[in-house]
């Protein structure tokens, strides 16, 4: 209840806004000014789920780091928009936006191993944020800790609450970080490869929790993966990154039916046909180019195979359809490709 | 826990068993016999055959060391050849002085190092931290003898706050008890709390730049809140280790730190008996402050296991 009331208000405040809109987000190295992002610009709406695919490196986890005002203190944001409830985060002061974290927007980070707080019990780590952000008493809190864990499916919850994290295997350690994401109801939520430390059965579990918790709780979700297996179960939109730029940005089944983007073609084309095991994204020849050695105009440019003279200029985001955009001298269309 | 304990008393007492051994056996390799103190250089050698036989230096040393043994486990670490009473009694009449200088600078040098160490971690690069760092950096390069005796010139000759030397008993007073070890204590803490703050600083450093903190930054928690909570016990973590090493060091520092302040603890009697050949009193000595460094390793192992949940499965 509380929830539904907090969320509408914030709705109504709102006006109607995306839960998260980014707006030219460019981030750069401190030391040597060379961008990390650059000019990155999408919505996620309630209820949604925006997938974010790239190759190791292509920025993935720095975006949503960016968003959370969390980046590390050698990468800073140097222009752009992070609007949460059409406020914009990268105005506020860092205090301010430490009071947006975990009220309004919440990450789930890749390595429940590490992610936790190894001397601190499980249930403790979630109650603290009841206590500290919803302003619980001890008590209350400790009961809000056991339906969130019970929620989020942990078996035996209420002995769990005191186990430390060494003692749950990594899917729970996951259940548990959800269930802290939850805690002070944020509407955003950010999962950086929440499943890719995970056993496959787990991981198809713990996506299905994502997904009843996004519908039942009108979640934004912005899921970062590796694998499109996971995106054609679970995205409405895709976002491809490539070297800290949007490659393509499209409906799930557009771009599954219509990638414009030679990197998009390239990486749905490593996908294994048979039943195979999902693999890493990893069939393209070469790498990512590294931050402060990024080749002029396109960075696709060096291992495309469509490249041309046009593509030593930066390739402009231009819409296909409607909702259908791509970052492509090729494939551009004609009057926008001149 | 119960099996971590057992496994950690287990490891004591090989390393006791290899100490005493070590002791034991080292007072062989040493030249000189206690007989050639004890008696004027005229002696005859009945004289020295007769002494020899009183205190048992005659026996094959197999049986020497099965006889100390036996005693050391029935609590007699035998009687001083010089002082004319029970190793035990010595030892425990000077046991006092010797800890309370320890455990003060210990306390100080953990306190004040680990407190500077998180400062200087939380002003990572900025100007408290380069304080802390060169303070420490002075700290681990002067020995602490040098800097009792620089205290001795500046606050008891100098300035004369303190006495320049000896030791008062606490039941003669508080005051005077506390002046009298404040000196050593202080010098001995200085020349450690470099060691702690540095180390401090790099598990505080270290801590803070692990995914669970970005966790507790993610919940919109306070930064102080974070580092407290969440940084704090994790770095102690490798501290507890550290105070280990530091407890040895500040024993064998003890040693040096009373000849400088002619304090009567354990260290002088040692050294005192080292230099007299009283053999009884070096074995008794060393053993002892082997057994003292062991407990407190086994209480931080305690501490360990009480802080560090991980540490209660291993
Ligand atoms: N602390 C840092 N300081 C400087 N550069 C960094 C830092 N962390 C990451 N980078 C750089 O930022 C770029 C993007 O890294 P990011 O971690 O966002 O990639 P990713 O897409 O999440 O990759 P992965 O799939 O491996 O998680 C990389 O080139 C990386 O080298
Ligand atoms: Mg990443």
């Amino acid at each position: 209840m509380r929830a539904a009331d907090t969320a509408s208000a914030r709705d109504a405040a709102s006006g109607g806004a995306p839960l998260l809109e980014v707006v030219g987000l460019t981030t750069t190295l401190v030391a040597t000014g060379a961008s990390v992002l650059e000019d990155i610009a999408f919505t996620v709406e309630a209820g949604e789920t925006l997938c974010v695919v790239g190759e190791s490196g292509s920025g993935k986890s720095m975006l949503a780091l960016a968003i959370m005002g969390l980046l590390p203190p050698a990468i800073r944001i140097r222009r752009g928009e992070i609007r949460v409830h059409g406020e914009d985060l990268a105005r506020l002061s860092p205090a301010e936006w430490r009071a947006r974290r975990g009220r309004d927007l919440a990450m789930i980070f890749q390595e429940p191993m590490t992610a936790l707080n190894p001397v601190m019990r499980a249930g403790a780590q979630v109650a603290e944020v009841l206590r500290k952000r919803r302003g619980m008493t001890d008590d209350a809190a400790r009961g809000e800790a056991l339906r969130l864990f019970e929620r989020v499916g942990i078996p035996n919850a209420r002995a769990r609450l005191s186990a430390y994290p060494h003692e749950l295997s990594g899917g729970l350690r996951q259940r548990v970080m959800i269930a802290i994401a939850l805690a002070a109801e944020a509407r955003l939520l950010l999962a950086d490869e929440p499943t890719t430390a995970l056993d496959v059965t787990i991981q198809a579990q713990i996506l299905d929790l994502l997904n009843d918790l996004r519908r039942e709780r009108g979640l934004g979700l912005m899921l970062i993966t590796h694998d499109l297996g996971v995106v054609a179960e679970m995205a409405d939109r895709v976002l491809v990154l490539y070297a800290g730029r949007m490659a393509e940005l499209a409906p799930v089944a557009a771009l599954f039916d219509r990638p414009m983007h030679p990197y998009t073609r390239a990486l749905l084309a490593s996908i294994p046909t048979s039943e195979g095991p999902r693999t890493r994204l990893v069939a393209i020849d070469g790498a990512v180019p590294a931050v402060g050695a990024m080749p002029q105009g396109c960075r696709f440019r060096p291992r495309c195979p469509h490249a041309d003279a046009r593509c030593e200029a930066v390739p402009p985001l231009v819409a296909h359809e409607p909702r259908h955009h791509a970052a492509c001298w090729a494939t551009a269309p004609e009057d926008r490709a001149s | 826990m119960i099996r971590f304990l057992a496994r950690r008393l287990a490891g004591s007492a090989v390393v006791l068993l290899l100490v005493s051994l070590l002791t034991f056996g080292l007072i062989w390799l040493v030249p000189g016999d206690p007989t050639t103190v004890l008696l004027e250089a005229s002696a005859t050698p009945e004289q020295v055959g007769r002494l020899r036989v009183a205190l048992g230096l005659d026996k094959p040393l197999p049986l020497q060391m099965l006889d100390w043994y036996g005693r050391v486990l029935s609590g007699d670490l035998g009687q001083s050849i010089l002082l004319n009473r029970s190793v035990t009694e010595a030892l425990l009449e000077r046991l006092p002085v010797t800890l309370s200088i320890a455990a003060i600078s210990l306390t100080l040098a953990v306190m004040l190092g680990v407190t500077a160490g998180i400062l200087a971690a939380l002003f990572h690069n900025r100007w408290p931290d380069q304080i802390v760092m060169s303070t420490a950096l002075f700290g681990l390069s002067v020995p602490d003898f040098w800097l009792g005796l620089v205290f001795v010139v500046v606050f008891a000759l100098g300035l004369g706050w303190f006495p320049t030397g000896g030791f008062t008993p606490i039941e003669q007073g508080v005051m005077e008890w506390a002046r009298s070890i404040a000196l050593p204590s202080l010098a001995l803490a200085l020349t450690q709390m470099g060691f702690v703050a540095r180390m401090a600083r790099a598990s505080m450093l270290d801590v803070l730049n692990q995914d669970f903190v970005r966790t507790a930054d993610a919940k919109g928690l306070s930064r102080t809140y974070v580092v407290l909570r969440h940084g704090l016990p994790n770095a102690l973590v490798p501290l507890l280790t550290v105070t280990g090493i530091i407890a040895g060091a500040l024993l064998g520092g003890t040693v040096v730190i009373e000849q400088v302040f002619s304090i009567p603890g354990v260290g002088r009697l040692i050294i005192g008996a080292i230099l007299s050949r009283d053999f009884p009193v070096i074995q008794g000595g060393l053993l002892f402050l082997a057994v003292v460094y062991l407990l407190v390793n086994l209480v931080v192992d305690i501490l360990y296991a009480a802080v560090d949940p991980r540490v209660r499965l291993a």
